[in-house]
C-alpha cells in the first residue's frame, strides 16, 4: 500500500473529529435536566382518577377516551375504582388538582421532547393569571 | 316413561337459573354501585350527568317582537361568544361567529308574501346556526368532524375537524366560520372551562351541548332579557316550544331547500 503511513494518520484524525462531539460530552458536558415534578397537594384529592403506575404510562390514552366519550358519545361521566365520579374534562379535573402545568405536565414532555397540542385550543387557567 | 322426563326438565331448569343467579345479582349490585355515587354527587358538585337521548329533539324558537323591543341588543351574541371563546377579530373577511344579526329580508329571502312582514324590514334579526334535522353540512364532512346527534344537535368535534371547509360551502345558512389565524389573541377574556379554537378549523354553535348536559338552557336562552328565545324539545308536546309553535305562525329560513331547520322565527 503506497503512503499507508500518512492515510493511517488521516483515518486516525478522521475519527477523532467524526466522534468529538461524543467525547467533548462525556467530559465537559452535564447531564439533561431531569424531571421535578411537584404533586399536587389538594387536602380533598388523595388519589388520580387511576393509579399512578397507569397514569404514568397511559394518561395520553385515557385522555383520548375522555375526549371520545365527552364529544362524540356525551358521556361525560367517569367513574373510579374507588367508585369516586369526575367530569371527563382536561381544564376542569385534570388541571383541577395538577394545576401547575409548568411544574407537572411539562416537567416531562420537555425532559422527553414532546409536544402535546393539547393546549393549542385547551386552556391552562393559570397561563391566564399570569398575563 | 313421561313423568320422569319432567321432573328431569323442572331440575335441569332449576340448575341452570341456580347456576347463573349469582352473576344476576352481581350485575344488579354493580349497577346500584354505579348509580349511587352520581345520585349523590350531584347535589354537591354541578356535574353533567344528562345524556343525548333520541327522545329529545332540541329546537328554538325565536318571537321575533320581542326580540326587537330593544334596539341594538346583543345580549345573546355577547353571552354566547363570551362563554365559547369566539375571537373578535374586527376584519370581516376573518371573522368567526357562533350568533350574527343580519336584515330581516336577507336572513328570509325566499319570503315572498308582500306586507306581511312589513314592519320587520330592514330590522336586523338574531341568526343561528339551524341545526337542521337534515343537515347539508355533515353529509359533507369527509372524517365525521361534524354530526347530528340522536338529539338533534348538529355537534362539531374540534379535534377530528382537518379544515377542508367543505362544510362551509355546504352550509347554506352562512353558520360555518373557518379559523384562518389563530384565534387567541383576538379573544378578549379566555374562558378557561371551554377550549378555545385553533388554526385552520371551522366553527359554530353547538346549541349549548356543554350546558345541556348539565340540565342547563344554552348561554343565550338565558342572556335574553325579554325573553325572546325559547329553548326546548320538540318531541315533547307539552314543551314550551311547542306551545308557541301551536298557537303562533313561525316561518323558518330558506325552507325550499329541505334542511328543515329547528330555529323558528315568530314574526
Amino acid at each position: 500500500m503506497y503512503d499507508s503511513g500518512k492515510i493511517l494518520i488521516g483515518i486516525i484524525v478522521f475519527l477523532i473529529l467524526f466522534t468529538s462531539p461524543t467525547w467533548y460530552d462525556l467530559v465537559f458536558g452535564t447531564p439533561a435536566k431531569k424531571p421535578n415534578l411537584v404533586l399536587p397537594t389538594k387536602a380533598d384529592q388523595k388519589e388520580c382518577v387511576m393509579s399512578t403506575d397507569y397514569m404514568r404510562d397511559n394518561h395520553m390514552e385515557l385522555l383520548n377516551v375522555w375526549r371520545d366519550d365527552a364529544v362524540r358519545k356525551g358521556e361525560r361521566i367517569f367513574i373510579t375504582a374507588s367508585g369516586k365520579d369526575y367530569e371527563m374534562s382536561l381544564t376542569k379535573t385534570c388541571l383541577n388538582c395538577h394545576s401547575n402545568k409548568a411544574e407537572f405536565c411539562d416537567q416531562c414532555h420537555n425532559y422527553l421532547g414532546v409536544s402535546p397540542y393539547c393546549w393549542e385550543c385547551h386552556v391552562d387557567p393559570q397561563s391566564l393569571e399570569k398575563k | 316413561m313421561d313423568q320422569n322426563r319432567r321432573k328431569f326438565l323442572k331440575l335441569a331448569g332449576l340448575a341452570a337459573f341456580g347456576a347463573t343467579a349469582g352473576k344476576y345479582i352481581d350485575i344488579i349490585a354493580k349497577d346500584t354501585a354505579h348509580k349511587i355515587p352520581i345520585a349523590d354527587s350531584l347535589s354537591t358538585r354541578d356535574l353533567p350527568t344528562v345524556k343525548v337521548s333520541p327522545k329529545n329533539r332540541w329546537a328554538m324558537v325565536v318571537d321575533l317582537k320581542k326580540c326587537l323591543v330593544e334596539e341594538g341588543c346583543t345580549k345573546c351574541i355577547n353571552a354566547c361568544h363570551k362563554t365559547h371563546n369566539v375571537p373578535d377579530i374586527g376584519n370581516p373577511k376573518d371573522e368567526v361567529k357562533w350568533i350574527w344579526k343580519e336584515p330581516y329580508e336577507n336572513a328570509f329571502v325566499d319570503q315572498e308574501n308582500y306586507y306581511m312582514t312589513s314592519s320587520l324590514e330592514g330590522q336586523k334579526i338574531p341568526i343561528f346556526c339551524n341545526h337542521c334535522d337534515n343537515p347539508p353540512c355533515v353529509r359533507v364532512c369527509p372524517t365525521q368532524a361534524t354530526w347530528k346527534r340522536e338529539d338533534g344537535i348538529v355537534m362539531m368535534d374540534w379535534h377530528r375537524c382537518i379544515g377542508c371547509r367543505y362544510c362551509v360551502a355546504a352550509c347554506p345558512y352562512g353558520s360555518r366560520s373557518f379559523n384562518w389565524r389563530d384565534p387567541r389573541p383576538f379573544i378578549k377574556e379566555i374562558t378557561p372551562e371551554f377550549p378555545t379554537r385553533t388554526k385552520g378549523v371551522v366553527e359554530k354553535c353547538t346549541f349549548c351541548d356543554e350546558r345541556l348536559a348539565k340540565g342547563l338552557e344554552p348561554a343565550c336562552v338565558e342572556a335574553c332579557s325579554t325573553k325572546a328565545l325559547v329553548f326546548g324539545n320538540l318531541n315533547d308536546p307539552k314543551s314550551d316550544v311547542r306551545k308557541l309553535l301551536k298557537e303562533n305562525y313561525s316561518i323558518r329560513r330558506k325552507p325550499g331547500l329541505g334542511t328543515n331547520p329547528e330555529i323558528y322565527y315568530l314574526v
